[in-house]
């Protein structure tokens, strides 16, 4: 067998993935059902010389890897419910200040301490909302060890591009399911590197005055720029300023470079959506029993298709309407209270024919779930 | 290199009101940087919310001035990613030892090679003159209109306890003292904690019927004296002021460095 194929955990897929995309720093702070990643990190980053901290908590945990960050590095920290909410703030600042990382969050059932070991997609909308004040976020997610792989990699490349925490929302189904992983040869997947300023020593250099693309060239701390890093409304040199022009262009900027990307941002699968009447949209371990269900009844003559999203954040409003916009019928299948849902009924011209198929019991949804729903949207009763 | 050099120009007038006691933290630090002839390049200084942590703003360092309570983790996370890097961490009292306390016994205990300044003015002054959890019992603040119930904690003995290797304190009567001292902290290495007594006449003095902020750095004057002196064990209500602690341990990085070795002769 071939050294790149691997029999392991969605954790474990996440942590390959990482490394692959040139992790060079993490923190965390131990919570299920994350640990793993923590733990498999603290063996191989010091291999590489690469650095793993155990920090005293989630808040800390956030707040070190943006700190490395800015000295140049590619960082992640990796957490579940509990310590993503401890995670907010700092993360309000990294958006704030424009610094690149990575955040795993490995879906487990809340609110509060809720149920560490089982399955949920609850965070949904705290990922894209957790923190105060407008602002735009990047959240991805997977299905299958394949895909947390790349996605992982994804994750990296897009925090570079548009110099933004990105959030990686897994859940305990994936993080702990084994399966097969195909480790991509190098070169096999794109790696962005950070872009750095070309502003020589002794040149003013302006660390939050965007090039004409948008982007802004960063440079490490302990280079030869020395500038501020600030949670406040900042100009372009990074200090504090509360003009109502800076105000309101730091924050359309915040806003618009990542809404103005969302064809580049979004990634999704479609199955047999051509022709589907019947359309089912899902995501990370849902998707698993959507697309299995799909499998199902498409040989059995049933005309349904599967969109799978993997970008839920920003939500590609124009996917969804192109590919279901002629469904006769849309499922929305996720293990919450319908979070996902909202967003495809807010998007669909005719919100009325879009249903949910939901568990939010902790245990994982499964094809006869959504069978289930189904029949009792086409009037066949369960 | 001239103080003037270390400052950024652009971003004066400063915040801070007459008679704050943060110009002379600032004036002290940058004459000790000054003196250990460091490079701007090397320097990272982090600070956190509160008017302390303003004082990264006019220092011509690699500046990140962060959210309330957490520099120290931001610090971390800059220190542990490149270890040559000197890290500059100065905080005020309800930073480091109210919302940040956490970070700040964790830093200590790591023994990572920081230099925590704790600006102690015994006050939140930037919200209007709210108690902080070095206000001290029977003291007045806005959040205290009938006094203070709280006890307060001695920061030299919390960083002892915590494991900083480098403990000292001083205050702004005292600035030969306070460049000595900071001086000797950025040296260490290891976690350093010098906590500098800063009047905040605005608040705390107001609120405490203190007078001036000339009238409030004689109190300094007056109710401080060098650790182990005479003067403490006839009046042990005397504040102790000088380096408490200075030893030699393993410093974090350096630690980390060996299990990066380790590692790496582990796949070979």
């Amino acid at each position: 067998m071939s050294d790149n194929i691997k029999f392991l955990q969605g954790n474990e897929a996440c942590v390959e993935g990482a490394l692959y995309a040139g992790l060079e720093f993490f923190a965390g702070y131990p919570i299920t059902p994350s640990t793993e990643i923590a733990e498999l990190l603290a063996y191989r980053l010091p291999q590489r010389g690469g650095r793993f901290i155990q920090m005293e908590d989630e808040i800390a945990s956030m707040c070190a890897i943006i700190g490395a960050s800015l000295t140049g590095r590619k960082v992640m920290t990796a957490t579940s419910g509990p310590g993503f909410s401890l995670m907010q703030e700092a993360l309000g600042y990294a958006i704030m200040a424009e610094i690149p990382c990575v955040i795993v969050n490995v879906q487990r059932g809340g609110p509060s301490t809720g149920i560490p070991t089982h399955v949920s997609q609850g965070d949904v909308n705290q990922a894209r909302w957790g923190t105060h004040g407008d602002h735009a976020v990047v959240t991805l997610t997977a299905s299958n060890h394949q895909d947390v792989f790349a996605m992982t990699v994804e994750a990296f490349n897009i925090a570079e591009t548009y110099r933004t925490p990105v959030i990686l929302l897994f859940d305990e189904v994936v993080g702990h399911m084994r399966e097969q992983l195909v480790v991509p040869q190098e070169g096999e997947l794109a790696l962005v590197e950070r872009l750095r300023t070309a502003v020589k020593a002794g040149v003013d250099y302006h660390p939050y005055l965007p090039r004409e693309d948008g982007r802004l060239p960063m440079s490490d701390f302990g280079g030869i720029h020395r500038y501020n890093v600030t949670g406040l409304f900042h100009d372009m040199w990074g200090f504090p300023s509360d003009k109502p022009q800076v105000v309101h262009d730091l924050i359309r900027h915040l806003v618009d470079k990542i809404n103005n990307n969302v064809n580049q941002i979004t990634k999704y699968k479609s199955y047999y959506l051509d022709d589907a009447e019947f359309i089912l949209i899902s995501y990370g371990a849902s998707a698993r029993s959507a697309l299995h269900l799909v499998e199902y009844l498409r040989p059995r003559g049933e005309r349904i298709g599967l969109l799978e999203l993997q970008t839920l954040w920003p939500f590609p409003d124009y996917l969804v309407r192109e590919k279901c916009g002629h469904a006769k019928y849309v499922i929305v299948v996720e293990m919450n209270m319908g979070q996902i849902l909202q967003e495809v009924r807010r998007v669909m011209d005719q919100p009325q024919k879009v249903f949910l198929a939901n568990r939010i019991d902790g245990v994982f949804i499964t094809p006869m779930d959504i069978r289930n729903i189904m029949r009792v949207v086409q009037g066949k009763g369960v | 290199m001239a103080i003037k050099e270390y400052i950024r120009e652009r971003f004066f007038p400063h915040i801070w009101c007459p008679g704050c006691g943060h110009g002379i933290v600032l004036n002290s630090l940058l004459r000790a940087i000054e003196k250990l002839g460091m490079s701007k390049n090397e320097i990272v200084m982090v600070s956190g919310i509160g008017c302390s942590s303003r004082i990264s703003g006019y220092v011509d360092f690699h500046t990140l001035h962060t959210i309330h309570g957490r520099a120290l983790a931001f610090a971390t996370g800059v220190k542990l990613s490149r270890p040559e890097l000197n890290l500059i961490v100065p905080m005020g009292d309800g930073d480091a030892l109210a919302i940040g306390g956490n970070h700040f016994i964790h830093a200590a205990r790591r023994n990572i090679d920081i230099t925590a300044i704790v600006m102690n003015n015994r006050i939140y002054g930037m919200t209007g003159g709210q108690y902080s959890p070095l206000s001290g019992y029977g003291t007045m603040a806005t959040t205290a209109p009938y006094t203070n119930i709280d006890h307060s904690f001695d920061t030299v003995q919390l960083a002892m306890a915590a494991g900083a290797t480098f403990v000292a304190r001083t205050t702004t009567y005292h600035v030969q003292q306070m460049t000595k001292i900071f001086r000797e902290a950025v040296l260490h290495e290891g976690f350093s904690v010098v906590e500098v007594l800063s009047q905040c006449p605005t608040y705390f003095g107001r609120k405490n019927r203190l007078g001036t902020a000339v009238d409030m750095m004689e109190q300094y004057k007056n109710n401080t004296t060098p650790v182990g002196s005479k003067a403490k064990k006839e009046n042990p209500d005397l504040i102790e002021r000088g380096i408490f602690v200075q030893k030699e341990l393993p410093e974090y990085c350096h630690e980390y460095d060996k299990i990066i070795e380790r590692a790496m002769q582990k796949i070979t």
